[in-house]
């Protein structure tokens, strides 16, 4: 760890505005990120079908129509900018070869795009992270890491711009304990656990980046928070739960910073405005124009502090328009030009309040991602100086906001979400002061699910 | 039986303790454990499935609905053992090779324990051969496959065609569920049936073996 962000960024959370970082970001040909414009992130994968040597034809043939699509499409929207995130499949990282094989072609065609037609544009390599293919999760040694190592040392050297990962260190308790509701489990994962593996990996990503004049981008807590976003969508889980747990995996992704990430943040770290507080760094965010890949409760209020806007993942295949890809880069173009004309029309408070508005009162998670909100969780998050207390402060905050706009009859929570929040509330207060004495009683509990030297323990 | 009423709401209310405390009540009151097992843990648990289904109780109770019957289980479980008693089936689940998601399957795996049925958890990234082997192993009733990835659904096709090469299919019915796959894709690859999450799978299950409650 080599930073500690011990004061906000943006202090004043209304500065924080879609298209405007701090920190802006250069990268790729000619993109410029948080510099006074939103731009589209388009994200893509494979339809159904078998990924293997015997059918690699086909699955190149997919990504080489992806990139062709891409071009025409940003030709005729007359795009500003563009960033591509190839996300890797699984066997594309456990070869690391292949996936560099589609990021040379993804790169070239973004090349072409700057070259005949001046588009700024980048691409967003994301290995997936292969580390959990046992259980216990084995993370810090042994053939996935090395195979994850090289896919992100193979996709810089490819023509990677930026490189970013949803890594998923503590999951193994997280999952477990986001079951079952207990918060001491999960603030265990997400304040202990995970940081330590966060820092492991991150170093070795920044390494790999500098070496290749990469921007390392971030991590998401995707594998957490959306998790729990998922099951609270299902009914499963309060949704106070699922807004608690946004806040508290902010401090996971934070470390990525910390070791030396630059941003953009990863589309489905709805955490991003959190990060954004802190560290003024650009973040691409995914709302309403993602429903391709999922539903959410925060489709507009995601939108309010983005610099990247995402689709999330889409699926190559053919609907009416014409690819499911170029579809979707056009909807993501019109929701840009949008944002752009209230950056320079000066009218982009009243876009960001109808943004914010428009979905805060209605579901707790969305509540928690307002500027207001996301201010009041950073700044709880740098008073602290561990990660422990880091976690424990932004779920304590979180409570505390959810709890007020409930009083203030800003949030109309069900009877069933206010005794969670109430019991949520009561489990974070018994939480102990020292780590030390919460990993002793969390090894009793979890010691079965995970390995104490993947975290150096 | 008011005993035996008091124990399925104990059951529904996720009270651990009291719930393995009735349980040896009732059987040393001379109550059979099958009786116990079927009118007190299951009927506990059929209303907790049913309140989960309607929203009424959220997962965490869930869970601790199903602590409750486990710890009542381990109780139960030697006198069933002794009695002879049938289990209501052995079900198997895994997640298909390539794939690294295992919520999905661990939900159905706990509503399935808390409806009655013996569970085999294969675990995730399980290949086809992995399932036959098993399958010849165990001999379930039911085999339920999972999947996340679109990418990985089709080794729910392999996996079938693997056991029926192995000439296991007869024996045994597949069910799959997971994001990606419906029961119009399950129609496709010669699954027996498709749920849409944990509660109707147990749905499936029931009415794939003929179970009633």
């Amino acid at each position: 760890m080599s930073v500690s962000f011990r004061a906000l960024s943006v202090p004043d959370p209304s500065a924080l505005m879609f298209g405007r970082a701090s920190k802006p970001v250069s990268c790729g040909f000619g993109l410029e990120l948080g510099n006074g414009q939103v731009y589209p992130e388009l994200n893509f994968t494979l339809p159904t079908m078998v990924l293997d040597e015997s059918n690699w034809t086909a699955v190149v043939a997919h990504y080489e129509e992806i990139g062709t699509s891409i071009q025409r499409a940003a030709k005729r929207l007359k795009l500003p900018g563009l960033m591509v995130e190839f996300e890797l499949l699984p066997p594309m990282t456990e070869h690391p070869s292949w996936g560099a094989e589609i990021t040379a072609i993804l790169h070239r065609h973004l090349k072409q795009a700057h070259e005949n037609f001046g588009l700024p544009c980048a691409l967003r390599v994301t290995p997936t992270d292969i580390r959990d293919v046992t259980r216990p999760p084995e993370l810090r040694s042994g053939k996935p890491l090395e195979a994850l190592l090289r896919s992100f040392d193979e996709c810089a050297a490819a023509g990677a711009d930026v490189l970013s990962i949803e890594s998923v260190g503590a999951k193994e308790v997280h999952d477990e304990a986001l079951l079952y509701g207990d918060l001491e489990g999960v603030i265990f994962a997400l304040g202990v656990l995970a940081p330590r593996d966060m820092d492991f990996l991150w170093n070795k990503i920044v390494a790999v980046c500098s070496a290749h004049t990469v921007v390392p981008g971030a991590d998401s807590a995707c594998g957490f928070a959306n998790t729990a976003m998922q099951l609270s969508s299902q009914g499963m889980l309060p949704e106070v739960l699922a807004a608690v747990v946004r806040a508290a995996s902010a401090v996971r992704s934070l470390v990525a910073y910390e070791c030396g990430a630059r941003g953009p943040s990863k589309d489905c770290a709805y955490e991003g405005p959190i990060l954004k507080a802190i560290t003024g760094t650009p973040i691409a965010m995914e709302g309403k124009s993602a429903s391709c890949a999922h539903f959410s409760p925060v489709g507009n209020v995601a939108a309010a502090m983005c610099d990247l806007w995402s689709n999330e993942s889409v699926q190559n295949v053919r609907l009416l328009s014409g690819p499911a890809p170029e579809a979707y880069l056009e909807l993501l173009a019109y929701d840009c030009r949008l944002f752009n004309q209230a950056l320079k029309s000066g009218t982009e408070r009243a876009y960001q309040d109808l943004l914010v508005e428009s979905d805060v009162h209605l579901s707790p998670q969305a509540y928690i991602l307002s500027p207001l909100s996301t201010g009041r969780i950073a700044s709880a998050i740098v008073k602290e100086s561990n990660h422990y207390a880091m976690t424990l402060a932004a779920a304590r905050e979180s409570v505390l906001i959810l709890r007020e706009a409930g009083q203030k009859k800003e949030l109309d929570l069900n009877s069933r979400e206010v005794e969670w929040l109430e019991r949520i509330s009561r489990d974070l207060d018994a939480l102990p002061v020292d780590e030390q004495q919460l990993l002793v009683a969390m090894q009793e509990r979890y010691g079965h699910l995970f390995s104490a030297a993947s975290y150096g323990l | 039986m008011k005993e035996l009423q008091d124990l399925a709401q104990s059951v529904e209310q996720g009270q651990v303790q009291k719930v393995s405390g009735l349980t040896q009540q009732l059987l040393d009151s001379g109550v059979s454990p099958q009786t116990i097992l079927n009118d007190g843990l299951i009927a506990g648990m059929t209303v907790v499935g049913q309140k989960m289904r309607s929203g009424e109780m959220y997962l965490p109770e869930v869970l601790q609905s199903a602590s409750a019957m486990h710890g009542s289980l381990k109780i139960l479980k030697p006198h069933l053992v002794r009695e002879g008693a049938q289990s209501r089936g052995k079900i198997m689940v895994g997640t298909v090779k390539g794939d690294m998601h295992d919520i999905g399957k661990n939900l159905v795996s706990i509503m399935l324990q808390g409806a009655g049925f013996d569970i085999v958890d294969l675990g995730l990234n399980v290949s086809p051969q992995k399932f036959v082997e098993a399958i010849s192993a165990h001999q379930p009733a039911i085999l339920g496959l999972s999947a996340m990835l679109t990418t990985t659904m089709l080794n729910m096709k392999t996996t079938i065609e693997a056991i029926n090469a192995a000439g296991l299919r007869s024996s045994v019915k597949v069910i799959i569920g997971g994001a990606p796959v419906s029961q119009k894709f399950a129609d496709e690859i010669g699954a027996d049936g498709y749920a849409r999450d944990a509660v109707l799978a147990v749905d499936k299950v029931k009415q794939l073996l003929g179970v009633s409650a």
